[in-house]
């Protein structure tokens, strides 16, 4: 009914799917696409009693939303692709010993990496630990499946996955919401059986060969269930000259391509939504309809291999088929997919025609792109202060004079990679990997390296990940600084509160962890400082590259520039004075505009002198210490 | 609840802007008024760093059938809303074709490479007429000079929406988004909003 009806993000409609399962404790890491879902959950923490967290790390929230599980409620654990990665270890332990109460952990994919580093796929993870694995194919169904997937986990006695992408997680679409249950029972911990015993005993994924086979029973059983899953559709006519197999938001791509392509009467599509195991005689039934099939899927040929595999068993029955994807090229191997990508897919095996406008618009379209794509290089926002920071980290390691370099590590900072941090991080990978590169970097003295080494992380990065880093540097002496830019919150996804903040998720008040004294204990020499202090930061990261015998720590504290304390507060009026500003005459080389590089500083071209633009200038003031020529003036406001 | 006709449908409207101008929050809104009337809208983002001065773009699909894909295909926008020039120009080079309309913010905000001087920004006049030659019909309208005197550039969306709403393409009432904004913000800033929905819609009818 259109009344009831709303439009909701995926990640709203995946929380709402968990409410109305009666979902009772939720655990995640912040990590973009996948962040809104424990949000969300916090969010109605009050109003449905749960217990919603943001643990330190992926590992952590899984192990804390299984509790919950095995002491019979039902929980919900979301994360990124990477924190798979992360919870893995957890994770291949607890697909052996099995869950209790109905748990599901939602793991959402950037196919393209829209804001990755990476482009990681995690299905891999239930075929590799024998999980069934679920994929909504639009809005309705991330609510559906979502609910679905308790029933699935209770019904099997095992965790499912389920998997979004960012363009389900973050586009919005039409949902028909249910009712939510009432809160309802009591967690109970029931450990007096035997080993063996799932409902009643100790939890362990042991005895191995034993629990081992168990779990590929209860995968069988899932398989049974998804034979008739109302998940899986099949669209098209009877024999198509083209089996469509798909899942996810690519479903929708397919369903566009076939309407611009006018193609529906040609081309069948089967819409799987249980993407493994994949349920054999559905899967036969419908390669059974035609001789050529087309998979589209994102990131790796997960579903394309698994039903060449399926198709392999089944050759007796369903003869040979020929297949395209991207093992062939039909869909290329990496990046998202988009709708224009499949209608080239489509046009191109049935040789149809497809022209989006006419010829004569392409043709001064593609007149008019080069004045029309110059890029917009991301920048740090105006007031951010990891431009201050990385100002005076360039500046020190110039006046260092010995080739050091920073080893990054994942945060809105990464961007520092680029010309906004002026290209300062020399290395990029995982949460925590900055730390624990520079750890190792710190010992090759002893092979003649003499650069000396820096890292930087994010306060919610170091209580992640960059703590044991850290202790390994301590405990193998090795020469490095951390540089912790602590911006006081989770900035990157969305100021989701960490060890470091006041309040916890559901906005109770909680004991802050502190940074500093988490490093002095570790034995780690602290020095704190305020990054818009241009010249105290630049001494002080000159006394760390100059002394380097210990692993030591600069925090350089300072809010984000967007954090919600922070937010319509200008401290500083700024303006250039016109008649010092030399402009192209000074030596400065137009150090603010051309090097410095804040959003809110302009060039005028008529006067050829800087100009600050206040609908964008956030008032920092730091522009102001950089001008030799002292032309930026700023006064604090009332 | 009778649901609204739409000229084309599934009918493909982009916001686009830069990071920071607040376009995912007026494709919200606007997705708000229209589902009120019945459609379905889908809403695709584009583009994860909206906050750090990179090109945003959202996508709307609005139909009376269901739910279609987060992205248009290129060449298939019915109406570009631009927060800012350039990115209009962006826009239409990918999605545009000769049906297409605009409605475009006139204040630029200059990419890093120009700031820099490494790139230039085109002329005001060179870009309008750019503009005007992939546009079936298109208004440059002063939306975050208008903002700005209503107190804060963050009025520039509004501004565009009521800009959208007099061009009866899509059924964006006032009273619909009088609803949608005491829902979203409560009744205080009602007013002001109003008031900038107002300035839009008149600059479009004018
Ligand atoms: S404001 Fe200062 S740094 Fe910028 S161009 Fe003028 S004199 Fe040079
Ligand atoms: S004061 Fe200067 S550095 Fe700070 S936001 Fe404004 S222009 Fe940027």
């Amino acid at each position: 009914m259109a009344e009831q009806r709303r439009t909701m993000m995926g990640n709203q409609a995946i929380t709402q799917g968990a409410l109305e399962a009666g979902v009772r404790v939720a655990a995640g890491y912040p990590g973009t696409p996948s962040s809104e879902i424990i949000q969300n959950l916090a969010d109605a923490a009050a109003e449905h009693d749960l217990y919603v967290e943001w643990s330190i790390n992926e590992k952590v929230s899984l192990e804390v939303a299984a509790a919950a599980s095995l002491a019979g409620l039902r929980s919900l654990c979301a994360m990124k692709q990477n924190g798979v990665n992360v919870a893995s270890d957890f994770l291949l332990h607890l697909a052996g010993s099995g869950v209790r109460a109905g748990m599901v952990l939602v793991h959402c994919d950037d196919p393209g990496a829209l804001s990755s580093v990476n482009e990681g796929e995690s299905r891999h993870f239930a075929r590799m630990l024998e999980l069934p694995q679920l994929e909504p194919g639009d809005f309705q169904e991330a609510k559906d499946m979502t609910k679905w997937a308790f029933e699935l986990s209770e019904a099997i006695g095992n965790l499912v996955m389920l998997r979004s992408v960012t363009r389900l997680s973050h586009a919005s679409g039409g949902v028909v919401p249910g009712t939510i249950p009432a809160p309802q029972g009591r967690a109970r911990f029931d450990h007096h059986g035997t080993l063996l015993d799932q409902g009643h005993g100790p939890v362990s994924s042991s005895p191995v060969g034993l629990k081992h086979r168990r779990q590929q029973e209860k995968l069988k059983k899932a398989v049974e269930l998804f034979e008739t899953s109302p998940f899986n559709t099949y669209a098209g006519p009877e024999a198509p000259e083209l089996l469509v197999i798909t899942s996810s938001i690519c479903n929708l791509y397919v369903k566009e391509a076939l309407a611009l392509l006018g193609l529906a009467e040609r081309v069948g599509v089967l819409k799987l939504g249980t993407t493994w195991p994949l349920p054999p005689k559905l899967l036969q039934r419908n390669l059974e309809r035609c001789e050529r099939v087309l998979i589209v899927e994102e990131v790796i040929p997960f579903l394309e291999e698994n039903v060449k595999i399926a198709a392999a068993e089944m050759a007796g029955e369903i003869g040979a088929k020929r297949f395209h994807g991207k093992r062939d090229g039909t869909i290329p191997a990496s990046g998202e997919l988009n709708p224009d990508i499949v209608i080239k897919a489509l046009a191109g095996l049935l040789e149809v025609p497809y022209q989006a406008r006419p010829a004569a618009y392409d043709r001064l379209a593609g007149e008019l792109a080069p004045q029309a794509t110059q890029e917009r290089e991301l920048a740090f926002c105006p007031g951010c202060p990891h431009r201050a920071s990385f100002w005076s980290l360039k500046e020190a390691l110039a006046l260092d004079a010995r080739d050091g370099f920073i080893c990054g590590d994942i945060g809105c900072y990464s961007l520092a990679m680029r010309p906004t941090g002026y290209g300062m991080l020399k290395t990029l990978h995982a949460m925590g990997s900055g730390a624990g590169m520079a750890s190792g970097f710190g010992q090759l003295g002893r092979f003649g390296m003499d650069q000396p080494v820096m890292a930087v992380s994010g306060d919610s990065t170091f209580y992640h990940a960059v703590i044991p880093a850290l202790i390994n540097a301590v405990h193998q002496k090795s020469p490095m600084s951390l540089v912790v830019l602590d911006n006081s919150g989770t900035a990157m996804t969305g100021f989701q509160p960490h060890p470091g903040t006041q309040a916890n998720a559901m906005g109770q008040p909680v004991p802050p962890v502190d940074i500093e004294a988490v490093c002095r204990s570790l034995g780690a020499e602290v020095t704190v400082c305020d990054p818009f202090d241009l010249e105290a930061t630049r001494r002080a990261a000159v006394e760390l590259l100059a002394d380097q015998s210990t692993a030591k720590v600069l925090i350089l504290r300072q809010l984000c520039a967007l954090s919600p304390q922070r937010k319509g507060y200008k401290p500083y009026d700024v303006w250039v004075d016109q008649d010092k500003c030399l402009g192209d005459q000074c030596g400065c080389n137009r150090l603010c505009t051309r090097v410095f590089g804040c959003p809110g500083l302009a060039w005028e071209k008529e006067s050829g002198k800087a100009r600050i633009d206040e609908v964008i200038c956030a008032g920092c003031g730091v522009c102001a210490s950089i001008c030799p020529q002292g032309a930026i003036l700023k006064s604090e406001r009332a | 609840m009778a649901e609204a006709k739409l000229r084309q449908d599934p009918y493909n409207l982009i916001i686009t802007g830069v990071g920071g101008q607040g376009n995912v929050l007026a494709s919200r809104m606007l997705g708000n008024v229209l589902t009120s009337q019945g459609l379905w809208v889908t809403i695709g983002e584009t583009f994860g760093a909206s906050q750090r001065g990179g090109s945003v773009m959202s996508h709307l699909r609005v139909s009376a059938q269901g739910s279609w894909s987060p992205q248009i295909p290129a060449g298939r926008a019915h109406m570009v809303l631009a927060l800012e020039p350039l990115e209009a120009l962006r826009v239409l080079v990918t999605y545009g074709n000769p049906e297409t309309k605009a409605i475009v913010n006139n204040r630029p905000i200059l990419p890093m490479a120009a700031i820099a001087g490494k790139s230039q920004y085109p002329e005001g006049q060179q870009l309008r007429d750019m503009l005007a030659q992939l546009t079936a019909q298109s208004w440059s309208i002063p939306a975050t000079d208008r903002a700005m005197e209503l107190g804060a550039s963050i009025y520039a969306n509004i501004i565009m929406i009521g800009a959208l709403s007099a061009t009866g393409d899509l059924p964006v009432s006032r009273q619909g988004f009088q609803d949608e904004l005491e829902r979203a913000l409560g009744p205080a800033k009602v007013a002001t909003n109003l008031e900038a929905f107002d300035l839009g819609l008149a600059m479009v009818r004018g």
